[in-house]
């Protein structure tokens, strides 16, 4: 199978669904110019130089427009250049977009893909790194998608250009230039389904987005120590396929759960209380979290480095919860 | 369309059912039946009219936390919104979305919005939208003079403006912003004047004269539906009623409100605008009433024979649980 780039898989889903469906459009800043700083929207003014729209500085319309065409029946996909401002446009993410099939009585659909390009990368520090998933798990009425490979990335960016509801869209930064193995022909993932993206049989650890890549490292690195960890990616948080974590945790006994952003009030902190729900009697030992600590991203190499967990603090909670 | 004698009577039937509507959620109010909270529209009933008289059934219409006007407007109907206030699963919106949720898709009323300023947003992409399909319905935004101070409004006129979309923002300035007076907040009187900096028509009319509303309605949606973009209207009018319920109204006087109610009532005014030309009678506007408060009383014994919600409906209406995605 042929291999390309998370960005390019991305990509090519956005001009697929566009030649599917002429509801789809894309709406962002710089989105023309060089298809954004990600190229992700490279050549869709080529084709559909009307379903691309190139914006002023303002999230909070770019955000609002997509509701309200997404309202009228279009699908709009709306790139956020940085994850962090999607603050300047919450009330339209939180009130208008994720609650309207509700207050409505289902009378409202609001098939809006919002993409939010996250996490730590070349230095950029506090406004420019967050990552921000658990913000979104936490609103009823939006899905919550994290890919960590391009294949993932396609397949899931498929279903959610398709789905009637909206959906916030996780892009680590980091991992767009990544490769790996993508079909040509059309397929989709569905939502709410983990992947285990390594079997194992000594420990589970719950990777999620930019963290799946570093609990793959830890996992061959643990192997000369003679353990044998299985990597369950859960792909969207929200809806959030607890029953293949649960499944892997029965047969392990021991877990990990790791993500890049901050532990506190985190996605690792839902998925550990609802194993303690729903495995604790499973649980050889106690879960472990790996995730940044509570501080805001800084600017100096020394300091993300102590911040971002990486395949290393992913290996040392593995041997914890073997010790 | 010009503004004669058979269409002035079914604008005029309108604000009544608007007024009656409410006074008559009012009551249901202090009654028990009507739960949560309320924000009426009496007062304003001219300008949801004036506009809603040049729109098709297929044209957007998005609207404030003080929306029923703006739904009976736009045809919306009254014994399913009459049931939504009473909280059954007949409502509009199913007993979830209330009075400030209230929305009738089935009429292209995208819904009143508990958010200030966040229907101006939605309301310029959905004649987005229309752009795209190259369909020419048009979308109409009302707000109030509040919203005037937030980004989205901003923002929204801007990108309206930029793509010269087919959407009239109508503003109702009644002077007042929950409790505070416009003048206290806000650095220019006419909000109409904010259209400058869009570079998009500002017009701003007596919100009371239906005649000045619907003129300028008329002028707006000709222009949005030919293409050529945006209007902001700025209708100056009052609200007759505190601005929720439970209001103590301590920031404006008796006589201020007194003289509203006496001399700029819009339903007055136009009444006597029409018997001016001969165009309803006394015993017309009699029946006229008659005729809305019957519709009224239906609407309250449809709302009172309906189900109330089951446990279980609170589940549902999140996300779509049939949909699955299908390669
Ligand atoms: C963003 C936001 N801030 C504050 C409120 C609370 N609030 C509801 S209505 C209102 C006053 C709005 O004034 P205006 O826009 O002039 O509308 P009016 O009530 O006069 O019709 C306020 C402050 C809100 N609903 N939304
Ligand atoms: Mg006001």
């Amino acid at each position: 199978m042929r291999t390309i780039a998370l960005r390019d898989a991305l990509r090519e889903a956005l001009h697929e669904e566009m030649a599917r469906d002429d509801s789809v459009f894309v709406i962002g800043e710089d989105v023309i110019a060089h298809g954004g700083p990600y190229t992700v929207t490279q050549g869709i003014v080529d084709k559909w130089p009307e379903r691309i729209f190139e914006t002023p500085i303002a999230e909070a319309g770019i955000v609002g427009l997509g509701v309200g065409a997404a309202l009228a029946g279009m699908r709009p996909v709306v790139e956020i250049m940085y994850v962090d401002f999607i603050t300047c446009a919450m009330d339209e993410v939180v009130n208008q977009a994720a609650k309207m099939r509700y207050m409505t009585g289902g009378q409202a659909s609001v098939p809006i893909v919002i993409r939010l390009p996250c996490g730590p990368a070349r230095l950029v520090a506090a406004q420019h790194s967050q990552i921000m998933e658990s913000w979104f798990m936490h609103v009823p009425g939006l899905q919550v998608v994290a890919p960590s490979t391009p294949y993932d990335a396609k397949g899931l960016m498929k279903t959610a250009i398709r789905s009637p509801d909206p959906v916030a869209f996780f892009e680590y930064k980091a991992l767009y230039v990544s490769e790996g193995e993508v079909p040509e022909e059309d397929y989709v993932i569905p939502f709410g389904k983990a992947d285990i993206k390594r079997e194992g049989e000594d420990a589970t650890v719950v990777a999620i987005g930019g963290m799946v890549p570093r609990a793959l490292e830890a996992g061959i690195a643990l192997e000369d120590e003679g353990y044998d960890i299985e990597v369950v990616d859960p792909r969207t948080l929200a809806p959030l396929d607890m029953e293949t974590i649960c499944e892997s945790v029965r047969r392990t006994g021991r877990v990990v759960v790791c993500e890049m952003d901050s532990s506190f009030a985190g996605t690792g902190a839902e998925i550990a209380a609802a194993l303690a729900e729903q495995c604790f009697h499973d649980l050889r030992a106690p879960i472990v979290r790996v995730g940044s600590p509570h501080v805001p991203m800084p600017f100096a190499e020394e300091l993300v480095n102590v911040t971002v967990p990486d395949a290393k603090a992913v290996a040392n909670a593995v041997r914890k919860v073997m010790a | 369309m010009t503004l004669n004698a058979e269409l002035s009577r079914r604008i005029y039937t309108d604000m009544w059912r608007i007024r009656l509507f409410e006074e008559e959620a009012l009551r249901q109010t202090s009654l028990g039946s009507v739960k949560g909270t309320l924000h009426t529209y009496c007062g304003e009933e001219a300008i949801a009219v004036a506009v809603c008289a040049h729109l098709r059934d297929d044209d957007y219409v998005l609207g404030t936390h003080r929306s029923h006007g703006h739904c009976l407007a736009k045809g919306a109907p009254m014994d399913r919104m009459m049931a939504e206030l009473f909280g059954r699963t007949t409502g509009s919106c199913r007993a979830k979305g209330g009075s400030m949720h209230i929305a009738d898709f089935s009429r292209n009323i995208l819904g009143a919005n508990g958010i200030v300023a966040g229907g101006i947003g939605p309301g310029t992409g959905t004649a987005l939208a229309s752009k795209i399909r190259k369909s020419d319905q048009v979308s109409v935004v009302f707000f109030g003079d509040g919203a005037a101070a937030r980004g989205p409004f901003h923002e929204g006129l801007l990108f309206g403006s930029l793509w010269k979309l087919p959407v009239i923002y109508v503003c109702e300035n009644n002077g007042y912003q929950q409790w505070v007076p416009r003048r206290n907040v806000a650095v220019v009187d006419s909000v109409a004047d904010m259209a400058a900096s869009y570079a998009i028509p500002g017009v701003s009319v007596d919100g009371q004269d239906l005649e000045a509303v619907y003129g300028a309605a008329e002028e707006a949606v000709a222009r949005a539906r030919r293409g050529e973009g945006p209007t902001l209207i700025e209708a100056r009018t009052y609200r007759f009623y505190g601005h929720s319920l439970g209001d103590m109204e301590e920031y404006r006087s008796r006589e201020e409100v007194d003289d509203w109610r006496e001399n700029r009532d819009p339903i007055k005014l136009f009444s006597a605008w029409m018997k001016e030309r001969q165009w309803l009678g006394d015993d017309e506007d009699e029946a006229i009433q008659t005729e809305v408060k019957a519709e009224i009383v239906r609407s309250v014994t449809y709302a009172e024979e309906s189900p109330l919600p089951s446990p279980e409906d609170v589940m549902t209406d999140v996300l779509d649980d049939e949909w699955r995605v299908s390669a």
